[in-house]
């Protein structure tokens, strides 16, 4: 996970699931999941609660090895075909690559400027002129500092919800990642802070590849070049988002979008 | 279909009994609370009423400063011909009773009764600190490790049921394995080993022997850490359990270590009630008396702990060695025994004979007792409120 690992080729997907099978305990949850995702795509997870996409999500940046019971019972993710679950990769490079925004915007009770900064600063760095570039150029990027840039060291819980979001995607791009995971980003956001993170992920796509988890189909059909169905675990179907929604091949998947399937 | 209409208002209540129940109910749990508080009231008063008499005085200063700057003395007391009452120390005795000459009829003496409390206080204030750090140190250390590392099973059962009957063991038991561990066994540094060393491992410059601490501040306050530590661990880790986890995601999906997250963002909004968890220590730690009877506490010394006889040093004496020494004085302040409030007030009552000198040392000594304690906990009110609200999610 190196910074200086040749990008990969065109043809060659950035992250590469393969026979991926995970379990918590006894209880196992994805099921020989195959699913490629290229690099500055904007990859979708859909489907009904429980069907493991978050599970996925949450393991492509070995997040979910914080909870106990955890565990890879077989196959790879591979990064630049790198698998993750290698014993000699470290999981703190792999989240500096692989950043991730969650359901509940959750900043810290910190000032806004502490916030934008946090990955920085355990990573170590500590010059006061790099991270004030650094946490203007993520909040820049983030489309959130016209608004907070005369109050960066105000308590970042007084902001609102959307903006409180927005700034958990500049912390996490701080570190300027490669991927940017998201997990229902928008299910705690009212319609009009959801309009202005889809269209910041519209402004960022080309610099990150994004992968989505999403309850919202018609937020999957906005902002996704492919989206991917999981239903019971398993990956049921991948393809372009339009083909997804206009011509899906699978019954389930049909079944699905068109709300008849919970 | 609908039911017949009747006159009868359809909400009256019904003649089960219910009702009275109900009534019979509050008014139980009522009298329970009123009971409680009552009692409460009834105790607090007391001590005030008796207490605050023996600290507090109608003239200039308004504080009884004897009774908080002095060490316990014995008490004479001289009466003459006219029955009136003469307090007095022991070197004031002789001067009075000359004074006095025919008029004398007699004398008694009232133990540890004169004086002041300034032993049992600063004893009771170095058995605290000693404690607190001790236990604090332990127990947020064990709580963040069963909290933020341990992972859930056998093991983590097994020391939750160890804290568990740790909180269950009685205090004297605490006492008798203070003696045990740090009066007896515990090691330390000396040049050469006394008798009963347990056994002692020679360091060249220095043994490094098995021989305990003996009565002192350190063995009471290690002792002490060890009552106090089931209440520290329990409340820590809820308190650390009560932080969001998605601080802990959030930290650690930005790059941080597990350390790291712990120190920037689960520490610092745990602090707060963990400072509560101190509070409920320093009360329960100043309060115990029986685990400092045999590590710690004397009935009666005449020396505060850094009042030490050292060697005088030499007039030309270097800064060094008055550095040294004053190093020596300091360390030898946890190696004093020491009188304790507890202690000397279970002394005023049950080891020397009632009379009213001896109840209004008594009272006087539980009045600053409470009032220590109050103030400690309230310091630590103080500062927890602080640091909430600085850290409020």
């Amino acid at each position: 996970m190196a910074a200086d690992t040749p990008a990969p080729t065109a043809a060659e997907p950035l992250i590469q699931v393969e026979k991926f099978n995970y379990a918590y305990g006894d209880n196992q949850v994805l099921f020989d999941v195959d699913l490629n995702m290229h690099s500055d795509d904007v990859m979708a997870l859909i489907g009904p609660s429980g069907c493991g996409k978050s599970t996925l999500l949450r393991s492509i940046n070995r997040i979910n090895d914080l909870v106990d019971t955890a565990r890879v019972v077989s196959g790879k993710i591979k990064i630049d075909g790198v698998d993750l679950y290698e014993p000699d990769v470290d999981v703190i490079s792999l989240r500096r690559n692989v950043g991730m925004v969650f359901q509940k915007y959750n900043p810290f009770p910190r000032s806004i400027f502490e916030n934008a900064v946090y990955g920085l600063r355990v990573a170590g760095i500590k010059d006061r002129h790099d991270l004030e570039e650094a946490a203007e150029r993520s909040l820049r990027s983030a489309a959130l500092w016209d608004e907070v840039k005369d109050r960066l060291h105000e308590v970042a819980t007084g902001l609102s919800g959307g903006q409180q979001q927005r700034l958990c995607i500049a912390r996490a791009i701080a570190l300027q990642p490669r991927i940017l995971l998201m997990d229902e980003p928008c299910a705690a956001l009212d319609p009009i802070a959801t309009a202005r993170i889809e269209e910041l992920i519209h402004q960022l796509r080309g610099q990150y590849t994004f992968v989505i988890v999403t309850h919202n189909m018609e937020q999957a059909k906005r902002i996704a070049d492919r989206t991917a169905f999981f239903y019971k675990g398993r990956l049921i179907e991948e393809d372009e988002t339009m083909n997804i929604f206009n011509h899906p091949r699978d019954p389930q998947t049909e079944a699905y979008i068109t709300g008849r399937l919970t | 279909m609908n039911p017949a209409p009747t006159n009868d208002n359809p909400f009256a209540g019904d003649n089960s009994g219910i009702q009275q129940r109900e009534t019979a109910a509050r008014w139980a749990l009522r009298v329970g609370s009123y009971i409680v508080v009552l009692i409460t009231l009834a105790i607090m008063l007391h001590i005030f009423i008796k207490g605050a008499p023996v600290v507090f005085q109608s003239k200039w200063p308004f504080v009884n400063t004897q009774f908080l700057t002095e060490l316990p003395a014995t008490l004479h007391v001289i009466e003459d011909q006219q029955g009136n009452h003469i307090e007095t120390d022991v070197n004031g005795a002789d001067a009075v009773k000359k004074k006095l000459g025919d008029n004398f009829r007699s004398e008694k003496t009232v133990s540890y009764s004169g004086g002041g409390i300034l032993g049992p206080i600063v004893g009771t204030a170095l058995l605290v600190i000693v404690s607190v750090g001790v236990a604090l140190f332990l127990g947020v250390a064990c709580a963040i490790y069963l909290s933020e590392y341990a992972k859930h099973g056998k093991f983590l059962e097994m020391v939750r049921l160890a804290i568990l009957n740790l909180a269950g063991v009685p205090s004297v038991v605490f006492g008798l394995f203070g003696l045990g561990a740090f009066v007896l066994t515990a090691p330390t540094f000396v040049d050469v080993p006394a008798d009963r060393s347990v056994f002692s491992i020679p360091l060249g410059f220095t043994t490094l022997s098995f021989e305990g601490w003996d009565t002192c501040v350190l063995s009471g306050g290690f002792t002490l850490a060890f009552v106090i530590l089931p209440v520290i661990i329990t409340a820590s880790e809820q308190c650390l359990q009560a932080v969001p986890q998605g601080f802990r995601e959030t930290s650690m999906a930005l790059g941080a270590t597990r350390w790291q997250t712990i120190r920037y963002s689960v520490l610092p909004f745990a602090t707060p009630g963990i400072l509560t968890s101190s509070i409920l220590g320093i009360a329960r730690a100043a309060g115990e008396t029986a685990p400092i009877m045999f590590t710690a506490a004397l009935a009666f010394k005449d020396k505060l702990p850094w009042q030490k006889d050292l060697p005088p040093l030499p007039a030309d004496a270097s800064i060094f060695a008055h550095w040294e020494q004053s190093v020596a004085r300091f360390l030898g302040i946890f190696t004093e025994s020491v009188q304790a409030l507890p202690y000397h007030i279970y002394t005023l009552a049950a080891k020397i004979p009632q009379n009213e000198y001896a109840e209004r040392a008594q009272y006087g000594s539980v009045f600053v007792f409470l009032v220590l304690v109050a103030s400690l906990a309230a310091s630590s009110v103080m500062l927890r409120k602080r640091l909430r609200a600085k850290y409020r999610w």
